[in-house]
């Protein structure tokens, strides 16, 4: 036993030598390709002006204000289009989990397709998709579709009902196209539908397989109590479902933040291509690479600690 | 099925009656104007002034007859064009041979880890008479089926052994381990693609360049690895301890049993999980378009970005490839349903 322990002592102390003689290795011979390149290293650049402009952005940032504002309205647009995608995704993937159990064999089979479809068809091609229509199928700003009172769309974006500088304002067709309101940018829009759609897929089949998961039984003994099938499914499957399906959901929607990250694929300026045009501009990819995975390390642990608490609230509990 | 339960399922109450409604309608409105542009006034042949002439009230498939060559094998030279599509014919036939053949047990895991070896002295050629051609001209669908084979046939001899190492009685390995795999699966794949893109060359010591493809395969291969590590893990919790007991009451040593008792039920068990993964990068391989290689998404791009007169018809050659994709999803995922694993 004795023995045993001091070689694994050994064995942990060779595996520690190993990996840090890898990582020192790495480091020197980076090192002195980032000499030999010219580049500098450290995150000084992130003081420095951006030299680059954003297509859109919650913050003002322009060229000349420093990186890490850049770097800042990027997350910005990483998070205004995976918070309310996720919220969006939530509603329509219960929907389609509820159509797939429906009775009715139409809805049954519009959502069954519906899943399929999305579940099966690379997230990116389907970005590539919805830029083309939004882009070029849709017709140009002076002759934009009206969608209904003060809501038009055209090639160059969805005009809406917003507050502006003049109070409440109603977009109206001008000269050039739409004025006023607010406007969300066909990048923004594409990034949007894509990312609802793809994963309100998965969660819709996350749903269908925990409510088929439940045992039988429950949905017996609720019939037998006099329920109708309707409050069968809402009181006694659906709350058991959702239980079972808490973690995988969360996990679902958190990969919707990760898939935010194709939005470098259309020019919509998330954190990861704020942080492919700067390391092109500054030849620091390290620095740049590093901000972009620890930001999604810190947002996985949030995604944890929030899937956590709500976990922890939906215990189970009894009636006293 | 009776008239009265026909009646109950369509109009059970009012909100199911409303909903049949409204799907008739909305089938009756648009699945004719869908017809008509899909089939009725679409047109068939490679013809771009017929197609212009249709103003976009019908398909024009003839799009897809243009640029079949190029989505597909994208830049590859048309002289060599049987290689890649031998090397595709091979990937997707392993596949085809597990998902509908009569592949079963021992041979599954060979059989799917063999053709995308055989691909790539195919692909590379240099050697039996066949020239040389770099990997910047891989492309299209062999490019795709190849990176998902040879993705998964890395990942999981990996996978395998990161999952006994964070089983194993080494703190300093295992907190190594679950290192790894948390920053693996904490990452979109498009930063583990930036990292093989941008920061692997730095890592290289002097004169050792190695191209973006394998850059990138080792970036998927490390990516996939994490994932099937956490499946693999699971299935050896799942394993019953008497399973161990029995080995060793037969007097199996540890690495035997592991070998004949343990990963044989472990990898049938987790089989259908596997193919899931294998479904989820067969998606992801689309990825590596953005550090620019061309398969079949990037090949799309590149056929009809170019082109002013065929990009008006993206949206025809695009379905073209949502049907190549769904049809290799399918694919795959019947072999997750068909449990080849079984003796």
């Amino acid at each position: 036993m004795q023995i045993r322990q001091s070689a694994n002592r050994a064995l942990q102390a060779l595996i520690v030598v190993a990996v840090v003689g890898l990582f020192a290795l790495l480091a020197v011979t980076t090192a002195e390709h980032l000499q030999q390149r010219g580049i500098r290293s450290g995150f000084d650049f992130l003081l420095e002006p951006a030299g680059f402009t954003l297509g859109e952005s919650l913050l003002p940032v322009d060229a000349g204000d420093s990186t890490w504002l850049a770097f800042t309205a990027g997350l910005f647009n990483t998070l205004r289009v995976a918070l309310p995608g996720a919220a969006l995704a939530l509603g329509i993937g219960t929907l389609a989990g509820f159509g797939r159990l429906a009775d009715n064999p139409l809805v049954r089979g519009l959502a069954g397709a519906y899943v399929n479809a999305f579940r099966n068809i690379p997230l990116l091609l389907q970005l590539l998709a919805w830029y083309f229509i939004l882009t070029d199928l849709l017709p140009a700003a002076d002759a934009a579709l009206r969608l209904a009172p003060g809501v038009f769309v055209s090639k160059s974006g969805l005009a809406l009902p917003w507050w502006g500088d003049g109070g409440f304002e109603i977009p109206e067709p001008g000269g050039f196209g739409i004025d006023g309101g607010a406007r969300l940018t066909p990048e923004y829009l594409a990034m949007l539908i894509g990312l609802v759609l793809y994963s309100a897929a998965y969660i819709a089949e996350t749903l269908r397989a925990a409510v088929l998961a439940l045992p039988p039984g429950q949905r017996l003994a609720a019939l037998a109590l006099g329920m109708t099938p309707r409050q069968v499914f809402r009181l006694v499957l659906l709350p058991q479902a959702w239980r079972a399906a808490l973690p995988p959901v969360t996990s679902q929607l958190l990969n919707l933040f990760k898939n935010a990250s194709l939005a470098v694929a259309i020019g919509y300026p998330d954190l990861v291509s704020v942080a492919g045009t700067s390391l092109n501009q500054t030849g620091r990819a390290i620095e740049c690479l590093v901000i972009v995975i620890v930001v999604y390390l810190l947002l996985s642990l949030v995604a944890a600690a929030v899937s956590h608490a709500f976990e922890r609230r939906s215990q189970w509990e009894r009636p006293t | 099925m009776s008239l009265a339960a026909l009646r109950r399922r369509f109009f059970g109450d009012a909100l199911n009656g409303a909903l049949t409604l409204l799907l008739i309608a909305a089938a009756i409105l648009w699945l004719p104007p869908l017809f008509r542009w899909a089939v009725l006034n679409a047109r068939f042949a490679p013809d771009v002034a017929a197609c212009e002439a249709l103003n976009r009230s019908g398909a024009c498939w003839g799009v897809v007859a243009e640029k079949a060559r190029f989505i597909l094998l994208g830049r590859y030279p048309a002289a060599e064009s049987w290689r890649p599509a031998l090397a595709a014919a091979l990937i997707a036939g392993s596949w085809l041979g597990v998902a509908f053949g009569g592949l079963r047990g021992n041979r599954v895991l060979p059989a799917l880890a063999l053709p995308p070896l055989l691909a790539v002295p195919l692909l590379g050629g240099g050697m039996g008479g066949l020239p040389t051609v770099p990997t910047e001209l891989w492309g299209g669908l062999p490019l795709t089926l190849l990176l998902t084979a040879a993705g998964m046939a890395g990942a999981l001899p990996l996978g395998i052994a990161v999952a006994y190492g964070r089983r194993s009685s080494l703190p300093v390995l295992r907190a190594l381990l679950t290192g790894y795999v948390e920053l693996a699966r904490g990452i979109p794949l498009i930063a583990a693609l930036f990292v093989a893109s941008f920061l692997l060359p730095l890592f290289f010591p002097d004169g050792v360049a190695i191209d973006m493809l394998w850059r990138v395969l080792i970036a998927i291969v490390l990516f996939a690895a994490a994932y099937l590590s956490e499946i693999v893990r699971g299935g050896l919790q799942a394993l019953r301890q008497e399973q161990l007991d029995a080995a060793a009451a037969l007097g199996f040593g540890y690495w035997q049993a592991q070998r004949w008792i343990v990963l044989p039920q472990v990898l049938r068990a987790v089989a259908p999980s596997l193919a899931n993964s294998a479904i989820a990068l067969f998606k992801d391989t689309s990825l590596v378009t953005i550090v620019s290689l061309y398969e079949l998404t990037g090949s799309l791009g590149l056929a009809l970005s170019g082109d002013a007169q065929w990009r008006p018809f993206y949206l025809e050659a695009w379905l073209f490839l949502a049907a190549i994709y769904w049809l290799g999803c399918a694919l795959l995922a019947r072999i997750s349903s068909a449990t080849p694993l079984r003796p």
